[in-house]
């Protein structure tokens, strides 16, 4: 039985944050194929600002939906661009979820992930099929659901959505974009990884290590 | 390998950079208090005028804060390089440019900014500020003629942003600000044409890859690549190609006048802007088109990105009065 608390969940915007770090120049690269090359930069500082705002909170007394918004809120202000409102409406969503608990077992963390990855959905207004974050947010939402529903626990759930989240990386490679800055190059967007599904994959891939690891 | 540039730490460059604008520019423009990313007109904001905020990601400059000003705009919202401002600082803007009329919000049409900048128009409502947006789209090559609404904002902006900065500085109607907002961008066309990418302040890597003997038409501001990659052409040849995607949509008749706005991405200098610029002037004549006014330089720019944008603001009787409107700005003066 998983017990996950707000200590938990500020480690757990440690370890996105230097995951995030560790990744910025290839995310910087990728975008820089097919967007403006700033997207690294925006995700390595948006996630510090949260690892930092969360650290200076009072683990002992705050509840995650606190956490949560506290995240969301130091991330937007970081950042702006598009991954600033898509991200702290994920986290909005995902404090939202988890209002008035003080500690979190599997179910109420895969509710909080998939609130995340709706968020993203109703602030991005994106589909699944589009070439944008969405493609590895949604399935891995998805397949961590199936894993829960299937008795994995936290960290089946979580590895589930870890793989749904790559491989839906790994198919933006054979779209076209719609939305975003790609959306404008049309066909020339083919072949290219999208840089926001990139990220996703680094950020839920850090959950899963920090949570479950 | 590294590019160079004159910068301290890449990640205080906006801030570095806002601090040296406020102290060269320090009776045109203040920050409010606790919010520096939001640059304001020391002279500009009064009671019943429709206030005007613009604003979007650092890298342009002089857009958007040199457009700061009596005449013009009241109010900037500053973002990291390429990334639109948070919510935040675009709220302080408004409240700062709120003269009880409501606030006029107008910004290039990108995702991230329509996103922030809405959020911060929610924000505003709620201190019960009625905000209202025009995105500029001017960007000829960004979308087909059919989903213009879709375009990038690009150098035209100037144009845009000046028309509806003269009609709230002429105290006209929130519906008549709005009207002549939208008409300005609908009259108002942009080309662009890249040759050497920028590379950003924290990176100093070159943001796209391009062939020494090649070019980029129909790029935009950020860096993001064009829509078709070839060998560089000449001056007159590049400018025809722009013109006649620009003069096939904007289809002036003989006897009408346009302004002209040949820009800089950064590192193009005068002398090329002014080559390009004469064969704008060549072919306007052939179709019996006059200048009313040009502007020629670094008006919207990608950092040191090398290339240029040609712009073309279709005039009628309202809109010339709106471009003849005096401003006083810090890097920009009518008048």
């Amino acid at each position: 039985m998983t017990t996950i608390d707000t200590a938990h969940l500020a480690a757990m915007f440690a370890a996105i944050a230097d995951a995030m770090s560790a990744d910025r120049d290839r995310l910087c690269a990728l975008d820089g194929v097919i967007g403006d090359a700033d997207h690294g930069i925006a995700m390595e500082l948006g996630f510090s600002a949260a690892r930092d705002a969360v650290a200076a909170l009072d683990a002992g007394t705050t509840e995650p939906t606190t956490l949560l918004n506290t995240a969301a809120r130091s991330f937007l202000n970081a950042v702006g661009a598009s991954s600033g409102p898509l991200y702290a409406t994920a986290f909005m969503r995902g404090a939202a979820a988890v209002k008035g608990k003080t500690t979190l077992d599997e179910a109420d963390m895969v509710a909080m992930f998939q609130a995340m990855a709706k968020g993203i959905q109703d602030r991005g207004k994106a589909e699944t099929g589009e070439k944008t974050m969405m493609d590895a947010w949604a399935p891995a939402a998805t397949a961590a659901g199936e894993a829960l529903a299937a008795g994995t626990g936290l960290a089946g759930s979580l590895a589930a959505a870890a793989e749904a989240a790559k491989a839906g990386a790994e198919a933006t490679k054979a779209m076209i974009a719609t939305k975003g800055r790609a959306a404008r190059l049309g066909e020339r967007s083919l072949g290219h990884m999208d840089p926001g599904a990139a990220s996703a994959v680094t950020v839920i891939e850090a959950m899963r290590i920090a949570l479950t690891g | 390998m590294q590019t160079k540039k004159i910068i301290n730490d890449g990640n205080r460059a906006v801030d570095e950079m806002l601090e040296g604008i406020l102290a060269a520019h320090p009776r045109h423009l203040k920050s409010v208090d606790g919010s520096p990313r939001s640059i304001i007109a020391r002279d500009g904001p009064r009671q019943g005028k429709i206030g005007l905020v613009i604003g979007g990601g650092s890298g342009h400059e002089p857009s958007f804060l040199g457009f700061v000003g009596k005449g013009l705009a009241d109010a900037a919202a500053i973002g990291n390089v390429f990334a639109s401002p948070p919510p935040d600082p675009i709220l302080e803007c408004a409240k700062a440019a709120d003269g009880g009329a409501g606030v006029l919000f107008m910004y290039g049409n990108y995702a991230g900014d329509v996103m922030n900048f809405d959020m911060a128009a929610e924000m505003a409502g709620m201190d019960d500020i009625e905000v209202r947006t025009v995105l500029s789209t001017d960007d000829v090559a960004s979308a087909p003629v059919g989903d213009r609404h879709k375009r990038r904002g690009v150098a035209g902006n100037f144009f845009i942003f000046k028309a509806a900065g003269a009609a709230c500085d002429r105290m006209l109607s929130f519906d008549e600000c709005e009207r002549i907002a939208r008409k300005a961008n609908d009259q108002t066309f942009t080309m662009g044409v890249a040759l050497a990418p920028c590379s950003l302040p924290q990176t100093r890597r070159p943001n796209f890859e391009i062939g020494p003997d090649e070019m980029e038409i129909g790029m935009g501001i950020h860096g993001e690549p064009g829509i078709a990659r070839g060998k560089l052409k000449t001056a007159d040849e590049i400018t025809d190609e722009m013109l006649d995607r620009i003069l096939a949509e904007m289809a002036p008749a003989r006897g009408e006048k346009v302004a002209v706005l040949v820009n800089s991405l950064g590192s193009t200098p005068l002398m090329e802007l002014y080559i390009m610029n004469r064969r704008v002037k060549q072919r306007l004549d052939d179709i019996g088109v006059s200048i009313h006014a040009s502007w020629v330089g670094n008006y919207c720019t990608s950092l040191e990105m090398a290339g240029a944008s040609i712009t073309l603001h279709h005039l009628d009787e309202e809109l010339q009065t709106m471009l003849d409107h005096p401003c006083d700005c810090a890097m920009f003066r009518v008048g």
